[in-house]
């Protein structure tokens, strides 16, 4: 048991140090404090938990991570890495955090419309506290590592949508981080509240360089008839740690939608809860997971059908490559008053390699009658007879295959309507199959 | 154009072919006629180059060149062509992106220019009008959700344009109403050509009223038991396949 408080030591000194470092108080202090006293109780996850069974923790607590120096801010120019991934990113507004810090050079906010705020959510929670406070760390769950990105709440993204407001063009976040002589951990936090009737697209994008651990989490607020349609892009560097939890409320007629990409870091853990809290809500959660040699990616999803007519879809797609290992574990709990709710959930895997291996569990809980819900979970490989049909047609087997590949990751690729993550994403895809390839030859 | 001398083939250690030799040359339309289980789409699959057939004895010659040591993509280059009796369907793979990737890797093999999008449309088009094809159905996924009568379609359709010098239909005109038939036979008609060979394989005699054939093999059992001119056809609609039985035993009296 000595080994499991050495393992949070690091954390919580951190902590105490920062305490004492902040300039002045705040009413997010007890949330904080609240908030690493849940972690301290909890403690970091283990395999004998249930949720945690398929993912162990053990490499990424065994590296004493340490927030990046506070004092050093945030750096001015974009370092190099970063450039590719912000030319590489689609048009829209954008804010761009560096290890934590919000960079307000490469940061930019245009065309919002009058009453919408995008910026700093440390600065919006001082600045308009009123629309922050009824809901940060109010809606993800007290689970250790949500307890611990509030516990170290720092700068954050904000963005607000009062009623009727339609943003015409996507909103990004990218979170870059970099490590300096000491592997780094951030705990990026972003809340939306999108009042009723308001529609937006947002872009979440992880990315940075060297050995680091991203901690993040995202709440979402939907009013009624409010439409978000929320992308992640998880393209850690190939030796990060990325756990992230994203919490999606929707109110009646609300509809949320959510686009999760999941192609880098080393040991990668997605949590995605939607709950469907009134009448007609409605979800659909399309996922495309890629792990090649040296990574692990885990997806955990759960919907929660709360009220009546409530809707969702699922597609999760994961393509293991040689040495890598993948988890979909996808909960729909629909609940007693939750009649005629309609969902189906569908995750399909293809393992491009002896060497790869999927675990996936649907996990339905339903306590009514009255509902329509389906799901399906297959593993396959790459099929031989399409295979020999194409190149039965003159292409070679190497066109073949990736074409087969591409054709299997299209149905949710082809689903995000921005081009440049669209790109992105065939490429990650065809340099697994290269990588899958390379590997089963020398093999 | 070709030439099987003593083919052998097993799957999963299983013998089905068990010798078969038999010369299609340029111009010429061979029928292989056979009951169920026969062994014709295994022919047809190893011809084809299908890696789940294992050839253990006996050599293909086609245009002069050894075709067992060419990849399947490499026979479909040097213009041989396969009709599937069970076209595969391929989500998420369009029918003209199939096609101009085909079409175009086999151009590119024959020293000819590849073709652009506008060309190559302009192509599908006039050959669509062969098959009776809607055209809407080449921007939808390869055979996906498509019907019996539109797959085998479709596989006419992509001899039209893929333009082999040697095709290989199995079974094409199984399943058909009499009308798709028809549209099929006419289809396979218009492509018969002096430089052309095709290889027809077939249950039915019925499609060979309209598809007139050179010649006429029977195979029983992993071997060709009879060859003759189009009448046997005739004969074996008449007669069944029963007597196929005592013909094989005539044939291989020195095997027991
Ligand atoms: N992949 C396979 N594995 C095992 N056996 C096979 C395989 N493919 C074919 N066979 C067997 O080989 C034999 C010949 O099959 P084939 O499909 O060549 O016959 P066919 O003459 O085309 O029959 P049909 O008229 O039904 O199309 C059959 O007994 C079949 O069960
Ligand atoms: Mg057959």
């Amino acid at each position: 048991m000595v080994a499991v408080t050495d393992e949070k030591q690091p954390y919580l000194a951190s902590f105490d140090r920062l305490e004492r470092q902040r300039p002045r108080p705040s009413w997010i202090d007890p949330i904080r404090r609240s908030a690493i006293e849940r972690f301290d109780e909890l403690g970091f996850p283990t395999t004998r938990q249930e949720e945690w069974r398929r993912t162990s923790l053990a490499a990424l607590t065994r590296i004493p991570f340490e927030p990046p120096d506070a004092g050093r801010g945030a750096p001015d120019a974009a370092p190099l890495p970063l450039g590719a991934v912000l030319d590489g990113a689609d048009p829209g507004s954008r804010l761009v955090f560096i290890n934590g810090r919000l960079a307000r050079q490469l940061s930019s906010v245009r065309g919002l419309p009058a009453g919408a705020w995008l910026g700093s959510l440390a600065e919006a929670a001082e600045e308009h506290r009123g629309l922050v406070e009824p809901h940060l760390a109010r809606h993800a769950p007290a689970a250790p590592f949500v307890a611990l990105n509030t516990a170290f709440l720092d700068e954050g993204a904000f963005l607000f949508l009062p009623k009727d407001t339609i943003l015409a063009e996507p909103v990004h976040l990218v979170f870059f981080s970099v490590s300096g002589a000491r592997p780094t951990v951030t705990h990026p936090r972003t809340l939306v509240v999108a009042e009723a009737a308001s529609q937006a697209r947002i872009v979440e994008t992880y990315a940075g360089d060297g050995v680091y651990f991203t901690n993040a989490v995202t709440e979402i607020v939907l009013g009624e008839n409010a439409v978000l349609d929320h992308h992640k892009l998880q393209d850690e560097n190939r030796s990060a740690f990325h756990i992230a939890t994203v919490q999606a409320r929707v109110e009646r007629s609300g509809s949320f939608s959510s686009h999760s990409m999941s192609i880098g870091g080393a040991l990668v853990r997605n949590d995605l809860n939607a709950v469907l809290e009134a009448e007609g809500a409605d979800c659909s959660l399309d996922g495309l997971f890629l792990a090649g040699s040296g990574q692990h990616v885990d997806n955990h999803t759960a919907i929660d059908h709360v009220r009546p007519h409530g809707t969702s879809r699922e597609l999760y797609k994961g393509i293991l490559g040689a040495g890598g290992r993948g988890v979909f574990d996808g909960k729909i709990v629909v609940r007693k008053d939750a009649q005629k709710t309609d969902a189906m959930q569908v995750n399909r895997n293809l393992l491009l390699s002896d060497d790869a291996l999927i675990d996936t569990k649907p996990q339905l809980e339903i306590y009514n009658n009255d509902v329509k819900c389906k799901h399906a979970a297959t593993i396959g490989r790459l099929d031989d007879s399409s295979v020999f049909y194409l190149r039965s047609r003159g292409i070679d087997e190497k066109a073949a295959r990736l074409l087969l590949l591409r054709a299997f990751a299209s149905e949710v690729i082809g689903r995000v309507k921005l081009d440049r993550m669209r790109s992105r994403l065939e490429g990650a895809v065809t340099a697994l199959l290269s990588e899958a390839e390379r590997v089963g030859r020398a093999s | 154009m070709l030439e099987i001398r003593n083919l052998h083939a097993k799957v999963g250690g299983k013998e089905i072919l068990r010798g078969i030799d038999l010369t299609i040359n340029r111009g010429e339309v061979h029928a292989i006629m056979g009951p169920n289980g026969s062994g014709k789409s295994t022919l047809a699959h190893v011809l084809a180059g299908r890696e789940t057939f294992e050839v253990t004895e006996g050599e293909v010659i086609y245009e002069g060149k050894s075709l067992l040591e060419m990849p399947p993509e490499q026979r479909a280059r040097e213009g041989l062509f396969l009709a599937f009796q069970y076209p595969v369907e391929i989500p998420g793979v369009s029918n003209m992106y199939l096609l101009k990737a085909g079409l175009n890797a086999i151009r590119k093999h024959q020293g000819l220019e590849e073709l652009d999008a506008v060309e190559f449309l302009a192509l599908v088009k006039e050959r669509m009008k062969l098959v009776d094809m809607d055209q809407s159905l080449m921007s939808r996924s390869v055979n996906e959700g498509f019907s019996g009568g539109e797959k085998k379609r479709n596989e006419i359709l992509q001899m039209a344009v893929l333009d082999p010098k040697l095709a290989i239909l199995d079974e094409t005109d199984s399943g058909l109403d009499i009308d798709a038939l028809r549209i099929v036979a006419n289809g396979i008609n218009t492509l018969r050509h002096p430089e052309r060979a095709i290889m027809l394989v077939t249950h039915y005699q019925r499609i060979l009223d309209y598809v007139v054939p050179d010649r006429v093999h029977v195979l029983h059992n992993g071997r060709i038991v009879r060859s003759g001119g189009k009448e046997l056809a005739v004969e074996l609609e008449a007669k069944g396949y029963g007597w196929l039985e005592g013909e094989a035993n005539r044939a291989q009296p020195a095997v027991s």
